[in-house]
């Protein structure tokens, strides 16, 4: 699905915490605990996303169209029915291609510069 | 977990029921994984750090949200929006106004350090509260008393300043050297008196004030040590006061030191000294009254004779104001609140509506899933919204409305002419806003909330007719009539108290009379030859000016000091300890009665042959001869006044009446006057009652007073060419300016009245307008069913009738009840006066039906199809 490019860009650049939660959920709808257990594990341990910070992100992310909350639930012996799910939407998608591009072009920059390991 | 969920709160409700659930299992998860102590107290300061952290960002992420969601939806209803600005701003403004000028006046404490301690020292003696004291009871009760830590004395000395441009008549004061360490103000230039300014002998030094100094010397620094020339003796500028330096009145323009000689203290009876104190640290008003009696008590025993029934009165320097200046700012208050109270109900008015009438629109966010809670936050950021708007250009107004008050600040207090719009005053105006805001956002908000959900979807259901909601908009519109009402009653007996006053005979024709000063210094003016030679060459040059057709010099002007007593003694009538016989003395040139138009009733008036050679001869008011020879012949009659010495006679000598004239309002339109004593300005020895020298010039006239003046202006210059002229003035001005505080407060509260009916008018017009549009339906099927228009157009005006006499009935019952408590204020007309009470109902009635008349036509035109089909 195309997206309007300026709606994509006009949210960046991503904070951080979300642009992480975007991972955690691009493989697999995830609940909020899960989110922040998989970005300790894919940081290793560097980001411990706090519950206020995680929620607050989550409610604009919601609000920003770049998640969805899923009804689907998992089966019932491994869920938590308080638990809520949540998936990453096309847009969302979108949003976390742009931004890696926009890191990957500050990556060059620096490299170019001699600030950064690899080639320019 | 209490605690965690404790901590939950500072997030928005909505957010704490879509998250607070989960928060809290993580936390329990983490708080389950972390033992030790040191690792639980990190656990929980990052826990409190992470929630007001996010809490605060949510907050204010809703808060942008709403702000943003307001101001499209205001956007789209410009009429609404501006009409709620404007109410809002007449509210929010006449409060603000009224505070800032009440604040300025009764409220702030004096520009002083420590203010609450200053006291002001008066003697009071037979029958006078408060009189000046005398050197020597000054002298003693400094020594004697301990209450006080310090005191000082002042003492009005007017002074003429020559040789820096045009002469000129400055209003100074003499003060003594304490007076300004007492204070605790400093100069802005230079120093303060010191004790060696103070003693006999000593160089003449000068204080100016900010204002004199900028005026007269163009604000140099270089003035320090300039030589100045005041009535005729040299003074050395040693230091000028900073620019919100008052005292004791904002007229000071100079002050000079008071030096005492060891003759000043001889006479106890002689009293022109006012004094301030400051109570030691600790000492209450009372106990420093206790003891200031018990002083004055123990000098009445010491000195019988001059200290007779001679006490103290000690008033705290912030109270010396009138009672009725405090009244009538608290009425000005009381009635800015009640337009605020109207203004709040009509807003609060409009606002129900408009919630009512966004029912659906609420209720479809409600089921899209927004939050009761948001849902009341959006309705009442948009009612602070508009009440910020509103209270912005409220200060504004207020801001521009203070000057047209600043009549209603009395000169008595040290302080400035118009309050500053400061600090206080915008914090004022933020809380009259916010509370406009909260106060009738709410009600609003939380009502049309609460049956959103049930019936607010429902196919025709009709936005907040009948029923509580309907109740609420109708009390809120019987409240502004009952207020309106309230104000309508209490600014017309205000104002019929000002005709009435405005209707009494000052007992002289100020219309076409020009007066101004012209006030001879000492000692060049110390004999009354000389003031006689220089008071005849005007009068005579100023009576050949054309169209002038008399011209005089008295004392004083009446209205402008009312003081001048003097307690009278007549031949063959003894005298009565304690009896009050004063009378209000003047000396007068031949003329004056004429240029006033005081009638001559008995006898003549004062002539020049009336020399210090002549008898010397004397003319009383009606009042004074019918107090001392009642159904007899004054004339002839002898007289002195004064009290006697050491011979038993006075020693300002006796005369004789040769005239009687008739009465007028020395202490002006509202109080009872002394009877008048008029003598004549050659009868008095040289260098004797200086201060009682003709200075007051009076001009009758048919020509235009600003084309007499210059004229004038050079005849006095040929009399003495360093003479100034002060105080020019109209005769009308002054009697005006007697009633012009009443005048000021009339009006404003005439203003408030209006603006009160009109809302109320605007409110029932909204509510009425409101309920046909609702009704509309409803109406539509009674006309289709065979209604006329009359039975239309009574079924929409019953309504209004009967919330408008309700309002009325209300209105009148607290209107009486606020007439008994300014019933000082009303000069006589009484606090129920009917034709007041007559007129303020009608003007409500026909205000508020003229508001119902609108929707009531409109509901008449209803087309029955029309409105059948949309049901």
């Amino acid at each position: 699905m195309a997206h309007d490019r300026a709606e994509v860009l006009s949210l960046l650049p991503l904070p951080l915490a979300t642009f992480h939660i975007l991972l955690a959920v691009a493989e697999d709808d995830r609940h909020g605990y899960a989110i922040i257990q998989d970005v300790a594990v894919r940081t290793g341990g560097e980001l411990k996303l706090s519950a206020g910070t995680l929620y607050r992100s989550i409610q604009r992310m919601l609000e920003d169209g770049l998640i969805v909350e899923v009804h689907e639930r998992p089966a019932p012996e491994l869920d938590d029915e308080r638990r809520r799910y949540y998936r990453i939407t096309p847009f969302g998608a979108a949003v976390a291609r742009a931004e890696a591009g926009r890191l990957t072009n500050l990556l060059k920059l620096a490299r170019a510069c001699g600030l950064a390991p690899g080639r320019a | 977990m209490r605690v965690y969920r404790a901590l939950l709160l500072a997030f928005p409700a909505s957010f704490r029921a879509e998250y607070g659930e989960e928060m809290r299992t993580i936390f329990a998860r983490r708080r389950r994984g972390t033992s030790g102590a040191l690792p639980v107290l990190t656990l929980w300061v990052e826990a409190v750090w992470d929630v007001i952290l996010n809490a605060a960002r949510v907050q204010w992420d809703v808060l942008g949200q709403d702000l943003r969601y307001t101001v499209r939806t205001l956007r789209r209803s410009p009429g609404f929006t501006s009409a709620a600005i404007l109410v809002a701003a007449l509210g929010v403004g006449a409060t603000t106004a009224a505070f800032s000028i009440t604040d300025h006046v009764l409220i702030r404490p004096l520009p002083f350090a420590d203010p609450q301690r200053l006291v002001d020292l008066w003697q009071n003696q037979q029958g006078y509260s408060r009189t000046e004291l005398s050197p020597a009871n000054y002298r003693d009760w400094k020594r004697m008393s301990t209450s006080l830590e310090a005191t000082a004395a002042f003492t009005d000395a007017s002074v003429n300043l020559v040789g820096e441009g045009d002469p000129e008549r400055l209003s100074g004061q003499k003060v003594t050297a304490d007076l300004f360490p007492l204070l605790g103000t400093k100069p802005l230039l230079g120093r303060v008196f010191s004790e060696a300014d103070d003693r006999a002998g000593a160089p003449g030094t000068l204080l100016l004030s900010y204002g004199l100094w900028q005026r007269r010397f163009g604000g140099d620094p270089a003035v320090l040590g300039r030589k100045v020339i005041l009535d005729d003796a040299p003074y050395a500028v040693i230091g000028v006061m900073s620019r919100g330096f008052y005292f004791p009145s904002r007229e000071s323009q100079v002050w000079m030191p008071m030096r005492f000689e060891e003759g000043d203290f001889a006479e106890r009876d002689n009293l022109y000294l006012r004094v301030v104190g400051r109570l030691r640290d600790g000492v209450s008003l009372e106990q420093a009254r206790a003891e200031m009696g018990l002083v004055a008590a123990r000098l009445e025993r010491a000195y019988p004779k001059e200290n007779a029934e001679t006490g103290a009165t000690v008033v705290r320097l912030r109270d010396e104001i009138s009672e009725q200046t405090r009244l009538l700012l608290m009425a000005l208050f009381g009635a800015a609140l009640c337009v605020l109270l109207i203004a709040c109900t009509n807003l609060g008015s409009l606002l129900l509506a408009r919630a009512l009438f966004r029912r659906k629109e609420l209720a479809v966010r409600t089921a899209l899933g927004a939050a009761r809670e948001r849902l009341v936050r959006q309705l009442l950021t948009e009612a602070l919204v508009l009440a910020t708007f509103g209270g912005v250009v409220g200060v504004c107004l207020a801001v521009a409305a203070t000057p047209l008050v600043a009549r209603l600040v009395p000169n008595a207090l040290p302080i400035a002419e118009t309050p500053q719009a400061d600090v206080r005053m915008l914090l004022f105006a933020a809380l009259a806003t916010v509370v406009t805001g909260i106060g009738f956002g709410v009600i609003p908000a939380l009502r049309a909330q609460r049956d959103v959900d049930a019936t607010g979807l429902r196919e025709g259901s009709r936005g907040g007719v009948g029923g509580s909601k309907e109740g609420l908009r109708s009390a809120l519109v019987v409240t502004q009539v009952t207020v309106s009402v309230l104000l309508l009653i209490s600014s017309g007996l205000l104002i019929r108290a000002l005709w009435r006053l405005q209707a009494v005979d000052p007992g002289f024709r100020p219309a076409g009379v020009l007066t101004l000063r012209t006030t001879l210094p000492l000692p060049k003016y110390e004999k009354t030859g000389r003031r006689r030679q220089f008071v005849t060459s005007v009068l005579s040059d100023i009576r050949a000016l054309p169209g002038v057709s008399n011209a005089a010099y008295i004392s004083f002007l009446p209205m402008v000091m009312r003081g001048g007593i003097w307690a009278v003694k007549v031949e063959g009538q003894p005298e009565v300890p304690g009896d009050p016989s004063n009378a209000s003395l003047r000396f007068v040139t031949p003329d004056f009665f004429a240029t006033l138009g005081i009638p001559i009733v008995k006898g003549r008036d004062v002539s020049e042959s009336d020399t210090a050679e002549s008898p010397w001869v004397a003319v009383v008011s009606q009042s004074f001869a019918r107090r001392y020879w009642p159904d007899q012949d004054p004339l002839g009659r002898r007289l002195q006044f004064g009290l006697p010495g050491a011979d038993g006679a006075s020693p300002f000598g006796e005369r004789t009446v040769v005239g009687v004239v008739g009465d007028i309002r020395v202490r002006g339109i509202e109080r009872s006057s002394e009877p008048q004593l008029y003598l004549s300005y050659q009868q008095v020895k040289d260098g004797w009652l200086a201060w009682y020298a003709p200075k007051d010039l009076v001009v009758r006239s048919s020509a235009d007073p600003v084309a007499l003046l210059p004229a004038i202006r050079r005849i006095v210059a040929a009399a003495d060419l360093v003479q100034p002229v002060s105080d020019v003035r109209m005769l009308s001005d002054i009697v005006s300016a007697d009633t012009a505080p009443r005048s000021v407060q009339a009006g404003v509260l005439g203003a408030f009245a209006a603006i009160a009916v009109v809302l109320a008018g605007i409110g029932m017009h909204g509510l009425l307008a409101f309920t046909v549009s609702s009704r509309v339906q409803e109406i539509g099927v009674r006309i289709a069913l065979g209604a006329g228009a009359s039975d239309i157009l009574r079924l929409v005006l019953r309504q209004g009738l009967l919330l408008a006499t309700t309002g009325v009935a209300l209105g009148v019952t607290v209107a009486s009840g606020a007439g008994r408590a300014m019933e000082a204020l009303l000069a006589g007309v009484s606090p129920r006066d009917a034709a007041t009470f007559l007129a303020a109902v009608t003007v409500a009635l026909v205000t508020t039906l003229v508001g119902s008349l609108f929707p009531a036509l409109r509901a008449i035109r209803v087309d029955p199809m029309t409105a059948i089909r949309t049901e």
